[in-house]
């Protein structure tokens, strides 16, 4: 693997840490399996794109892409809690709506950023070392923010409470909380962090496109998985930080398989390695009882919390 | 258990973190080719990149290195490509599809980029101008040959003013190709009608909306409206209007004729541009390429039955004559 290849893994790892991050916290903080992602990831670009072109402050139109992804999540969120559809077939309506807005919002299937001012544009200047380096560097300082941000929200009041309606949403209510705003705001900020990654992905990839989504919700769980498998993850920051972790080994992994013709790996090999990885980090110990429950809950098993309802 | 994991994992990383050998050879040419996804007519432009590559002298295996990769349909995948093939610093890098261009030319470092199969290469901000690319980026486009199809439907009709142009406006490609056609037309003596039609249900409505309007009527490659040809051409059956389509397949559907193209001879021609660029022209000067190699597709017996006979020399240039 050449040194371009592997800081090219690196600078797309810390991209898809924005969804890894995403995707732990309506994964794992509130237990809400949510494949909204696959269309707030485009919509992220397809916002930024869209403004970009049309002459907007590459920040401002960046801002406004996390604000679209966060209503995109806000919709799925009141889907379910408001009008009690099923959260997994909540969040794929909203996914397949979020399809026709896409195109709607970009007006054609791909808007070319080539040539445009990015927010990468400053480092990208004459004089400045090479943008191998410079990108992977301005992307490790957005998610060391984002995490520094998410670990003090997860320890303020309102993220004590989004965790407590992820570990148990009745007891929660009893305790006082308003567990359908929860739901919401953790929503929202899972899917404003995905469409930040979608943002930052159409600006250093040279555009958006209707197609970009595809499968990112994949990518997201097994970097969070991947993640859980390599490092310890007793503490919220912990987790947070293995979820980034592993989505950059997730990367690392398809780089190696792109560089790996001595030991005959593939490109097409990749989702069979992504199966793999995710089958591997389940039978670890740690990880294989909140994934059993997130299973049993994805394919309607049962509640998905023991069962344990009271009884007078 | 987890800090041994850890170790692992970096060894296997150091170990694949080996040097780029270089090639051995300085005769040694290097094309690097990605792709989005694999399908029939991406690929048939890829074999014919490489045909003509060996037709120039290019041959895999002996002065010839020819790296490639396919993004199985997922952009993030082609921007690591991208990012691999640039660490291998080929010759060229050549580009199938929009998506793998634009991350290749996002990625390319002055390495040449020569694409195929790009629709709209300016829209794309793969290069400056069609004439002048400007960067060094060029490659062939699959626009279709609108001006071919107009002197089609002129040759048939040497009379006709007025052509009807069928499609679904929400169908991007098709607004791209409309949009074309009405600036095209004009040079040729034509007049452009459009009647749209959002679900393939609206077309028979959307055809009978341009009988005594247009002396003929023109379907481009517009999915709505192919996947109900038939309705179309009972419209111009019933009101002797000929239909001309944008691609040969709709001919033994009912169609009078269309001038296609393949994907193969695209590619030989792209092939045929990464040739000169290995030969040390250089692609900043060289002009994006649309199609030029097509084939005539025409239908006598049902050119009869929409009340026009098609002139003989016309039918004796047709590559397939639909009996």
């Amino acid at each position: 693997m050449s040194l371009i290849a592997f800081l090219g893994a690196v600078e797309s790892g810390l991209i898809f840490g924005l969804v890894a991050l995403g995707v732990f916290l309506s994964f794992r903080i509130l237990d809400f399996p949510d494949l909204t992602v696959d269309g707030s990831f485009p919509l992220g670009g397809a916002v930024s794109a869209t403004l970009i072109v049309s002459g907007w402050d590459p920040f401002l139109a960046t801002a406004i892409a996390i604000v679209a992804g966060a209503m995109a999540g806000a919709v799925t969120a009141l889907l379910n809690v408001k009008l009690r559809i099923l959260h997994l077939l909540a969040s794929i309506l909203t996914m397949i709506a979020l399809y026709s807005v896409n195109l709607r919002i970009m007006g054609r299937p791909n808007v070319a950023l080539l040539m445009e001012p990015t927010v990468f544009s400053l480092v990208e200047a004459p004089g400045m070392p090479s943008r191998s380096w410079m990108i992977p560097a301005v992307l490790l300082v957005v998610i060391v923010l984002a995490l520094i941000a998410f670990n003090l929200f997860m320890a303020s009041r309102a993220g004590l409470a989004m965790r407590a309606t992820g570990a148990n949403a009745r007891m929660a209510g009893a305790q006082g909380v308003s567990t359908a705003g929860a739901i919401v705001l953790g929503m929202a900020m899972s899917n404003g962090l995905v469409a930040l990654a979608g943002a930052l992905f159409a600006q250093s990839q040279g555009g958006a496109d209707v197609t970009m989504g595809v499968g990112v919700i994949v990518v997201g769980l097994a970097s969070v998985i991947g993640g859980e498998a390599v490092m310890p993850t007793r503490t919220v920051l912990l987790a947070s930080i293995a979820c980034v972790i592993g989505a950059i080994m997730y990367r690392l992994a398809v780089a190696l398989a792109l560089n790996a013709d001595s030991i005959g790996l593939q490109a097409q090999d990749l989702n069979l390695i992504t199966a793999v990885l995710v089958a591997v980090a389940m039978v670890l110990p740690g990880s294989r009882a909140s994934l059993r429950r997130n299973f049993r809950r994805v394919l309607g098993l049962g509640d998905g919390n023991g069962g344990g309802g009271a009884r007078p | 258990m987890r800090p041994l994991s850890v170790i692992a994992a970096a060894c296997a990383l150091a170990l694949g973190l080996a040097p780029v050998s270089q090639a051995g050879a300085a005769d040694v040419k290097h094309v690097a080719v990605t792709q989005i996804v694999e399908h029939p007519a991406l690929d048939a432009a890829r074999e014919g990149v490489r045909e003509a590559l060996a037709e120039a002298g290019w041959k895999v295996g002996e002065n010839l290195t020819w790296t490639f990769e396919s993004a199985q349909g997922s952009v993030g995948t082609a921007a690591q490509i991208a990012k691999k093939f640039v660490g291998l610093q080929p010759d060229v890098i050549v580009a199938i599809a929009t998506p793998s261009a634009q991350t290749a030319v996002a990625s390319a470092n002055g390495i040449p980029v020569i694409f195929s199969a790009v629709t709209d290469p300016v829209g794309a901000r793969l290069v400056r101008s069609l004439e002048n690319p400007g960067v060094p980026v060029t490659g062939s486009s699959d626009m279709l040959p609108l001006p071919l199809h107009l002197a089609m439907i002129r040759r048939a009709l040497p009379q006709s003013k007025t052509v009807g142009v069928l499609y679904n406006a929400g169908e991007a490609n098709s607004v791209a190709l409309v949009e074309t056609l009405k600036t095209v037309a004009p040079a040729q003596g034509f007049t452009i009608v459009e009647s749209t039609a959002p679900r393939s249900s609206d077309v028979l409505g959307a055809a009978r909306n341009l009988v005594g309007k247009v002396d003929a009527i023109y379907v481009p490659t517009d999915n709505t409206v192919i996947s109900a040809l038939e309705a179309v051409v009972k419209v111009g059956i019933d009101n002797k209007l000929p239909v001309f389509a944008g691609d040969t397949a709709s001919v033994a559907r009912g169609a009078v004729a269309a001038t296609g193209f393949d994907y193969h001879d695209l590619g030989l021609q792209t092939g045929r541009m990464v040739a000169r660029v290995l030969a040390g022209a250089d692609p900043r000067t060289m002009p994006v390429e649309t199609i030029q190699k097509t084939d005539l597709y025409v239908n006598p017996a049902m050119a009869e039955r929409m009340g026009l006979t098609l002139p003989p020399d016309m039918i004796a240039d047709a590559a397939k004559i639909i009996e």
